[in-house]
């Protein structure tokens, strides 16, 4: 690995004035799970490492009034291990479930899936689902970006030099609203998506009809995406197989895989449209409050 | 800029002091500056689990862990398994169970092991099969691992009661 | 946990603790990487970033001026080897290309192929000093596909490479310099009159990607080139002799010079036999003065050893309706890689020899490509030809409405058949395996369920003998101190010293095994070919037995008879008027009756009968993903006479699990550069544990006669029958037919849905 520095400050503040002093090549360390071996292969070649980890802001992992509050650098396992994310954020600890082995799930964190900003990232596309928004600090200030609007490409994403991901915060969950991630992958574990679904949909009361839903997309473009529409046209339609197939089809309208040894580009497209369906079945399901039939990976 | 810093931990219940550069990854240090060779290297990626340690209670892999980063630490690596002269549950099970051929990713899968009875002290073989799934083995096909797993946990749940 | 399963026996058929078994459960055993000597410097290797290139220029003065840079070689240290072939053991190496293949000279032919070293203080210097050396390079188009590698108008990798004729193969026509190495050709019969009679006549072709034995211990070697000239090499290797071999030759040294000193090896399957680091690294310690080690990364473990072919098969059977095979025909062509030497022969000798085949005719190209140049791996050859004879088995036998086991047991090798590449099989148990397939609980219990499907496959091994040797010294407190000189891979220390222990009448923990170094321990070939318990074993019994003819000596004059009146049985010197000595009281004796006693054994001659297994799996296929998940796996190999049940298990289990990941998900992906995409565990998926149920196994003993306790090769078998078996599974399933290896879900689903 080349050579660089490492500090470890204990303040917000402090970390944005050592990425604001090394404009650009700083970078900041959280779990450390893509970031060191992209630099270990020369991919990445920081000057300095800020780990970030020691921050409290980035740390924080709590419920209130205003919804759920996600520090950047909180692990994996953390928080497929809280209460509030296991009833409620499901979708999220779908995706920490997954990412990696259990070895990578005790350091590796949704901050820093997001700003590895891999069109592949396994928690994005929950948290897009799950109606995300960045708290960005910087050097003049903070400012909030939602999830969808966060990465600009691969590897790429909206933050300024001097900028770091201090939290993702998720609105309250209404009642009836379920949510789910689930991934197209070869083998059942350590692999990255081929497709990666991510649904939070709300039913009415009765639970027969979509009030809203919310559908992102993994590995199917440069970026994860958004289905806006195919989650629009769901809003006041019945819970059934034509709208679900309604939804799945215009969420593959939107996608632009590649062929890669991961995956066809053909074959990306075909998955999009079957995980769609089942992803939002699955949230379907938790919305009503019912099991879903699901075994992780498969 | 990258000049080498003190590192103080805890290792396999001894304070530890070591210089390293931040470049230098945990796994680097504990087999070339501390001489704990029971940690292996396989892929250096952190897609074979073979360099598996226990940094503050929980499982990781030490190529993907920079050394800086273990500061005040405790650690747990293979060798602070055994007590003293007596192997643990979990390395009596992989010798009598033959779960190992050529050993290489023995050291990391006894420490995922170690890991995962710890926090489910009574797994299913899906629970197995899951939390050992970032570990690589590719002499066995994983039967007697899981075995030696399961027999694993039932001679603890005996010496437990 | 002596459980004795074989009542012939005391120790054979029981489940002793492996020796090394304590080292290598709290880490203190010492493998390649871990060697460290006082002085040692670390090295870092530069590789090619192209697929095929001229070499113009190598630059390394920049590199040479970075502090902490020791020492620098590239091919130019290597001696030039002209057009020499040396035996090496397990075949003949062209010198020429084995030297440009641990260091490139004129061109590189794979990404990864090897440039240059470095040796410094550490290795993040070393890895620094190797992006300052400045090659130049001309580019020339790449040639990945084995079929295109074979046009007429294809980039030629190699100038002197003329295609050599195998078998009844013809000369080659022209002298021009090709990418066809060799073309074998084997027939027996009359090809046109056996289809003539054949009622069902199947034909289809295959490709199969290739794929990497994915041990996950990298390769190594540390190497100490002495003031006297000695260079000693620690390294994980397969063949500690093999690499000694290797290591002189390309460096044009005695073999007395070179000293390979077995480090414990992180898996081999194949692959660890060649050489690549140790002489890099005795050169660099030559410049250096110090020791040097190498250290390869998983990159270039995929990039730049020795992975199995990937082939372009056509097979054709044909059978009656009453299910008889009366001809089979088959052309295969393999990659291999860079340079001349896959197991293109291998396969066309294991193509359809599971069955009795009255009429056959094969044909086999060995193909360079811009891959690195391929290795051994776990039958090397067999599984891909059997993924192709079996999955036309299956077809043939949907055909004519006939059980799979049934037909295969009908038309199964047996005892006096020929195959058709000449040789005729001793006592050998294919008809066993798969009636214990069809008998086991598996294949009887009904398969229920959506989606779901059960195939069956078999698969053959030849098992090679080649040479061994053992020595054993009776230590006064009655154990054994055995020494013999085959790197154990997966447990054959302890199956080796069981051998022993059950011909001296002690026990297995009464024998101190060890894996002697060069300079120690007797000639051994490679652990490879699933010969290792086989020949070391016949070694180490020949020890045991020298052993008991020197005891009986020292009995004779213990007792002052004749040595006549003595012999050696159940543990122990039995004389005349019922006198007797166990081995215990006789080590008791040693001193006082003359000193040490040390036998010596040697197995040159034996050869194996070869190995079958039939293996049965249940699938279940997600047909919208076209995702297969194994269900249920069951293997049955006639092992001959298992020494070590729990290693015969492990072995089968194993190599299942291999076949399984080379049936589903391993390949190497190339992109149009020639650059490897995969070449990380991530990407090149392996299975692991969440990938695969237990794997049941089902040994048949069927003695193999040419062992003196019944032992068969297990080892590589148990890789040949799974892609084939999953391929029928997926039929039964989903009602396609696949022919291209991996059969991973984009490939699955494409062929679902082509379906539709």
């Amino acid at each position: 690995m080349h050579a660089f520095d490492y500090q470890a400050p204990t303040t917000v503040a402090d970390a944005i004035q050592l990425m604001a002093k090394h404009n650009g090549t700083a970078r900041p360390l959280a779990g450390g799970t893509d970031l060191i071996d992209q630099m270990r292969v020369g991919r990445l070649t920081p000057e300095l490492l800020i780990d970030v980890k020691k921050l409290k802001e980035l740390n924080v992992l709590s419920a209130g009034p205003d919804g759920l509050h996600l520090g950047a650098a909180v692990p994996c396992y953390r928080i497929y291990g809280d209460e509030t994310v296991n009833s409620q954020y499901t979708a999220l600890a779908d995706s920490c479930h997954i990412i990696g082995g259990i070895q990578i799930q005790s350091r590796a964190s949704m901050g820093g899936n997001l700003c590895n900003s891999g069109p592949a990232a396994d928690s994005t596309p929950s948290m897009i689902a799950l109606d995300g928004v960045c708290v960005i600090a910087g050097p003049d200030g903070t400012r909030e970006v939602p999830v969808e609007a966060f990465c600009t490409g691969p590897g790429q994403n909206v933050l300024k030099p001097g900028e770091l991901l201090v939290e993702v915060r998720f609105p309250p969950r209404p009642a009836h609203s379920g949510s789910h991630y689930r991934r197209m992958i070869p083998r059942n574990e350590m692999d990255i998506a081929v497709v990666g679904v991510g649904a939070s949909v709300v039913l009415d009361q009765g639970g027969q009809n979509f009030v809203s839903a919310r559908i992102s997309l993994g590995a199917v473009a440069p970026t994860p995406l958004f289905a806006q529409a195919a989650g629009d046209l769901l809003a006041g339609q019945s819970v059934s197989d034509a709208s679900l197939d309604k939804a799945a089809a215009a969420a593959r309208e939107i996608v632009s895989p590649i062929t890669d040894m991961r995956g066809t580009r053909e074959y990306r497209i075909h998955v999009t449209g079957v995980l769609v369906k089942r992803v939002l079945q699955a949230a379907v399901a938790r919305a009503r409050g019912e099991e879903i039939d699901y075994r992780r990976g498969h | 800029m990258s000049g080498k810093r003190v590192v103080t931990l805890t290792v396999n219940g001894d304070r530890v002091e070591f210089l390293c550069e931040a470049r230098q990854t945990l796994l680097e240090v504990l087999r070339n500056n501390l001489d704990l060779t029971g940690t292996k290297e396989g892929c250096s990626n952190g897609n074979c689990g073979a360099c598996t340690v226990i940094m503050d209670g929980r499982p990781v892999v030490s190529c993907l862990v920079l050394a800086v980063e273990a500061e005040g630490s405790e650690l747990r690596t293979i060798e602070g398994v055994a007590r003293g002269s007596h192997l643990d549950e979990v390395q009596s099970a992989f010798l009598e169970g033959a779960a190992l051929q050529c050993g290489i990713c023995t050291p990391g899968f006894i420490v995922q092991t170690e890991a995962l009875l710890e926090e489910n002290p009574n797994p299913t073989e899906d629970d197995i099969r899951f939390y050992l799934a970032g570990n690589l083995c590719r002499c066995t096909g994983y039967d007697k691992i899981v075995r030696a797993v399961q027999a694993a946990a039932e001679a603890r749940q005996v010496a437990a009661n | 946990m002596a459980t004795a399963e074989n009542p012939k026996y005391k120790v054979i058929g029981t489940r002793p603790v492996r020796h090394d078994g304590a080292d290598k459960v709290t880490g203190r055993a010492k493998y390649g990487a871990d060697i460290k000597l006082s002085g040692m410097l670390y090295a870092a290797t530069l590789r090619s970033p192209h697929a095929h290139a001229k070499i113009k220029s190598i630059d390394t003065s920049k590199a040479e001026a970075l502090p902490g840079v020791r020492a620098i070689v590239t091919s130019a240290d290597l001696p030039a080897q002209g057009d020499r072939i040396v035996e090496l053991g397990e075949g003949a190496a062209n010198m020429r290309h084995l030297t440009a293949n641990v260091l490139a000279r004129e061109k590189v032919l794979y990404k990864g192929h090897a440039i240059a070293a470095v040796a410094a203080d550490n290795i993040h210097i070393a890895e620094e000093a190797i992006k300052l050396i400045e090659v130049v390079y001309e580019l020339l188009p790449p040639v990945m596909d084995v079929r295109k590698a074979m046009a007429a108008d294809a980039p030629i990798l190699n100038d002197d490479i003329r295609t050599a004729s195998v078998g009844s193969a013809p000369a080659a026509k022209d002298s021009k310099p090709t990418n066809i190495a060799k073309h074998f050709l084997f027939e027996k019969g009359d090809i046109a009159a056996g289809f003539a009679k054949a009622d069902v006549i199947v034909e289809r072709e295959f490709d199969t990607a290739m794929v990497h034995q994915g041990y996950i211990e990298p390769h190594n070697a540390t190497a100490l080139w002495n003031t006297d000239g000695k260079i000693t090499v620690w390294m994980s290797t397969q063949g500690s002799f093999s690499a000694r071999q290797q290591t002189a030759e390309l460096l044009k040294v005695p073999i007395s010079s070179v000293k390979v000193i077995p480090t414990e090896i992180g898996g081999g399957f194949g692959g660890k036999i060649s050489v690549y680091f140790p002489p890099v690294a005795a050169l660099l310690s030559k410049k250096s003065g110090r020791p040097v080690k190498l250290v390869m990364s998983r990159a270039s473990v995929f990039e730049a050893t020795g992975p199995t072919p990937g082939s372009h098969m056509k097979v054709k059977l044909g059978a009656t309706k009453d299910g008889q095979l009366v001809a089979g025909e088959a052309w295969i062509a393999f990659e291999a890689g860079a340079y001349t030497g896959s197991p293109i022969g291998p396969a066309c000798m294991c193509v359809f020899a599971c069955y009795d085949l009255p009429n056959g005719r094969v044909e086999g190209f060995d193909v360079c490509v811009n891959k690195p140049r391929t290795n051994a791996y776990r039958a090397p050859g067999s599984t891909h030809v059997a993924f192709a004879t079996e999955t036309l088995v299956d077809e043939i036998c949907e055909k004519i409405g006939m059980d799979a086991a049934d037909f295969r047991i009908k038309n199964a090798a047996k005892e006096g058949v020929r195959r058709v590449d000449g040789p005729v099989y001793a006592r050998i148990g294919m008809v066993e395996t798969v009636e214990a397939i069809k008998n086991s609980d598996h294949y009887k219990t009904p398969l229920e369920g959506k989606y779901r499907g059960r195939g069956i496959a078999s698969g053959f091994w030849f098992n090679c003998g080649l040479k061994s040797s053992a020595s054993a010294t009776v230590n006064p407190d009655g154990t054994v101190s055995l020494l013999e000189g085959s790197t154990d891979i997966g447990g054959s220390r302890v199956g080796i010293a069981m051998q022993l222990a059950e011909t001296l009448g002690i026990t297995a923990e009464e024998v101190i095994p060890t894996v002697g170094d060069t300079d120690s321990a007797g000639y051994c070939d490679v652990t490879g070919g699933s010969r290792v318990t086989f020949a070391t074993g016949i070694a180490a019994i020949e020890a045991a037995k020298d052993i008991q003819r020197q005891l009986v000596e020292r009995a004779a004059m213990i007792w002052e008879v004749d040595v006549a009146q003595i012999s050696y049985r159940d543990g122990g010197v039995h004389g005349p008027d019922g006198k007797f000595l166990s081995f215990k009281e006789m080590a008791g004796k040693l001193h006082a009756t003359g000193g040490a006693v040390i036998g010596r054994g040697t197995s040159s001659a034996a050869t194996q009968g070869g190995a079958f297994g039939t293996h049965c799996v249940d699938v279940e296929v997600d047909p919208e993903l076209g995702k297969v998940q194994i269900l249920r796996y069951t293997a049955a190999q006639d092992c001959g006479t298992a020494i070590h049940p729990s290693y015969v298990e492990g072995q089968i289990q194993g190599g299942a699990v291999q076949g399984i990941g080379w049936a589903l998900n391993e390949e190497y992906w190339y992109d149009e550069r020639g650059e490897m995409r995969n070449a990380t565990y991530l990407d090149y998926r392996i299975p692991t544990c969440y990938d695969v149920p237990m794997i049941d196994t089902i040994i048949v003993e069927v003695p193999d006669p040419q062992h003196p306790y019944g032992v068969r090769g297990v080892g590589e078998v148990p890789i040949c029958p799974p892609p084939a078996a999953i391929a029928n599974a997926i039929y039964a399933a989903v009602g396609v037919r696949m022919h291209d290896l991996p059969m991973s879900p984009p490939r699955l689903s494409a062929e679902i849905l082509k379906k539709k």
